[in-house]
């Protein structure tokens, strides 16, 4: 249990329970080691203060660092790196926005799907399974999460791809063919097997945290649902999920970061070709994986400071979607102590 | 429970890469650079260990941006590289450094046409044409015409390449250049390049798979992968005219019809050339190393191997899949090596 909790805290940055039970624990020191409580407790503060800034301090010094080496492009291209589709090493042109498009788009949509997913996987390990199967599904999963991607990859390589492309793909095209998502010729690898990849690999993660989260919905709160007169579902609905809002939130959240950042399974399926296109049939690319493809042979030094500043959006893209999800985080649980519980 | 998981893995590798260093107190030679040729260096430096016991070296195989980058910033005592430096790169180094070409590799092109099992005929315009994207379908005539054995179906060409920056795609390139000056032109020759047409698979594995498991594509991958591997490649037409199959002995052909024009630094494109057995995608891989070793008693160490290298060393190369020197141009070697001081 006492591990548990500690991931569950690595995971999530959200939560506050931790902090309120050391406060309980100090007691009262003895009159004799008051003293060398006292200096050792300052010691303390001042070297987990230390630690607590190091993280500013190193972020700070990544965002200069990756800045001053991405200095020549970001002084050459400026605004057109970000808005620019052309990418050729060899004339020294590049723009970025193929990346940047193939990155969001595929760590949204696998988001999309494997949130709803994630949480129905949680709902039935701790609301509905009978408490052995449960105990049993939960550690698999998280088991699930510690799998390298790029086993991940090579899965969805061999297996994977080629299924989509002899099975799922035509499938797709004989039935949502007048949609302009399903256009195309069915390649195995595209943007489609991307979002499957990262929605196979988001989905332990959102599923073990959600799971956390609503394991510490109070008892008294499901009890009370049910002595209204609520059927499971409406406890669940009601009472269950509300409670869990935030933290749910933070869960998937996680698992975008963990998406975008995505690097080697990505890779492997997702074609390479910088390009935008509507259809999820065709090939697309991400920043991290330009970045893998392209940083060990690239000789010259525009080519070297373009894949840094792409490098650099990737870290902005990353504060921006942190930030995004500390204001959804505040938007909700000020509705949900409106009136909602 | 992930987190301190990957800390132990994380400590074991560390430990795993400091032990050997740690135990050695002979003279240690780094080097860094290409990946194409590790697998032949490694063989090399673990025989020559037991020829002399007080040199060890260490090679990373990091890449050949990676390699020239520290061999200029003369990190390591030897870089190593699938493509020539450029007047201005040489003149960005701090002293004169030379190229010592090892052994050659060669780039086939593979496909998956079913019912087709090896040996497609491809001229250079028509190879060219396929990777501009111009000859879409497997039943041009062009095609048919220079293969009237085969039965060749009316099926668009779906087209393959790297998409990490490597030597492999760099000699490819190259040889598109030589043969197309549309393709030199349009799209250069480079490490990475800005692709017409096709979908990008990682490595020689990643371009391999998507070809296996895509019927009517076709890529192009090393040598030593497609023979390990036992992929079907295509017999490639000539400066001479004639359709030669790519075997080490086809391209050690191509650096001896070379010999003649063989510039003094060797710094040449082995693509394209004469000798009615030559297979035209071919390249050096170069070792390079300064003229003036700072260290002296190191120089001696690095010259002497390299002698051995050029004499025993050439032997192991063709068991290895890569293509030894010409007799005529070993030769020319030796004498550069003789002037490292």
């Amino acid at each position: 249990m006492q591990q548990r909790a500690e991931t569950g805290k690595d995971c999530l940055p959200f939560t506050t329970s931790a902090t309120d039970r050391t406060e309980q624990t100090v007691g009262k020191p003895r009159t004799v080691d008051r003293e060398k409580a006292i200096t050792g407790d300052r010691i303390f503060k001042w070297m987990t203060t230390g630690f607590a800034f190091s993280i500013l301090i190193i972020l700070g010094l990544m965002l200069f660092q990756m800045a001053g080496e991405s200095w020549p492009a970001l002084k050459q291209f400026g605004w057109q790196f970000v808005t620019g589709r052309d990418w050729d090493a060899v004339q020294g042109h590049f723009g970025a926005l193929p990346y940047l498009y193939g990155s969001v788009v595929s760590s949204v949509l696998a988001l999309l799907l494997a949130t709803p997913l994630s949480i129905g996987a949680a709902i039935f390990i701790t609301e509905i399974a009978p408490k052995r199967l449960g105990s049993l599904i939960a550690p698999l999963v998280e088991l699930l999460a510690a799998i390298p991607s790029v086993i991940y990859g090579l899965w969805g390589v061999l297996v994977m791809a080629p299924w989509l492309q002899s099975t799922v793909e035509p499938f797709l095209i004989e039935r949502f063919g007048f949609l302009p998502f399903f256009q195309g010729a069915p390649y195995g690898v595209s943007m489609l097997a991307a979002v499957f990849i990262l929605m196979i690999m988001v989905v332990p993660i959102i599923t073990s945290i959600t799971r956390e989260v609503l394991l510490a919905v109070p008892q008294s709160q499901k009890e009370a649902a049910i002595a209204l007169g609520a059927t499971r579902w409406e406890t669940i609905m009601m009472a269950v999920l509300p409670y869990g809002r935030s933290g749910i939130m933070g869960a998937a959240i996680l698992g975008l970061g963990r998406a975008v950042g995505e690097t080697m399974a990505v890779t492997m399926v997702i074609g390479n070709a910088p390009q935008i296109s509507a259809s999820l049939l065709s090939p697309a690319y991400t920043m991290p994986s330009v970045i893998a493809n392209e940083f060990a042979e690239a000789v010259s030094k525009l080519h070297t400071a373009a894949l840094m500043e792409i490098g650099l959006m990737l870290l902005v893209v990353t504060l921006i979607i942190n930030a995004l999800a500390r204001l959804l985080i505040w938007g909700v649980t000020k509705d949900s102590s409106g009136g909602a519980a | 429970m992930l987190k301190s998981l990957r800390n132990a893995i994380a400590a074991l590798a560390l430990a795993g890469f400091l032990a050997p260093v740690a135990a050695s107190a002979e003279t240690l030679i780094n080097g860094a650079g290409a990946t194409f040729p590790y697998p032949l260096y490694s063989k090399w430096f673990s025989e020559y260990a037991k020829i002399d016991r007080s040199v060890k070296f260490n090679y990373q195989s990091i890449g050949s941006g990676g390699g020239i980058k520290q061999i200029t910033a003369q990190t390591v005592d030897f870089g190593a590289s699938d493509k020539f430096l450029s007047d201005q790169e040489l003149k960005a180094a701090p002293g004169k450094l030379l190229h010592i070409p090892t052994v050659m590799g060669a780039v086939v092109v593979t496909y998956n046409i079913p019912g087709v099992a090896k040996g497609l005929k491809l001229s250079p315009e028509t190879l060219t044409e396929i990777f501009q994207g111009k000859l879409t379908s497997w039943s041009d005539p062009r095609l048919t015409r220079d293969n009237p054995g085969l039965k060749l179906p009316n099926k668009p060409i779906i087209v393959v390449h790297r998409s990490d920056g490597s030597g492999t795609t760099s000699i490819f390139t190259d040889y598109l250049s030589s043969v197309s000056p549309a393709w030199a032109k349009g799209v250069g020759k480079g490490t990475s390049v800005k692709w017409p047409v096709g979908l990008g698979g990682k490595g020689n594995e990643g371009v391999a798979g998507q070809i296996r498991t895509t019927p009517f594509s076709i890529g192009y991958v090393e040598l030593a992968y497609a023979f390990e591997n036992q992929l079907p490649y295509a017999f490639l037409k000539n400066l001479a005219g004639t359709f030669v199959e790519p075997t080490i002995a086809s391209t050690s052909a191509a650096a001896a019809g070379a010999a003649k024009s063989m510039p003094a630094d060797f710094r040449i494109s082995l693509v394209n050339q004469p000798g009615k057995n030559a297979y035209p995608i071919v390249g050096f891989t170069w070792l390079l190393v300064y003229q003036d070793q700072r260290d002296k008693a190191k120089g001696k160490k690095l010259v002497e191997f390299l002698r051995w290298e050029l004499r025993q060393g050439q032997s192991m190369a063709a068991k290895l899949l890569y293509a030894p020197l010409p007799a005529n141009v070993a030769k020319m070697v030796g004498k550069t090596v003789a002037t490292i001081k």
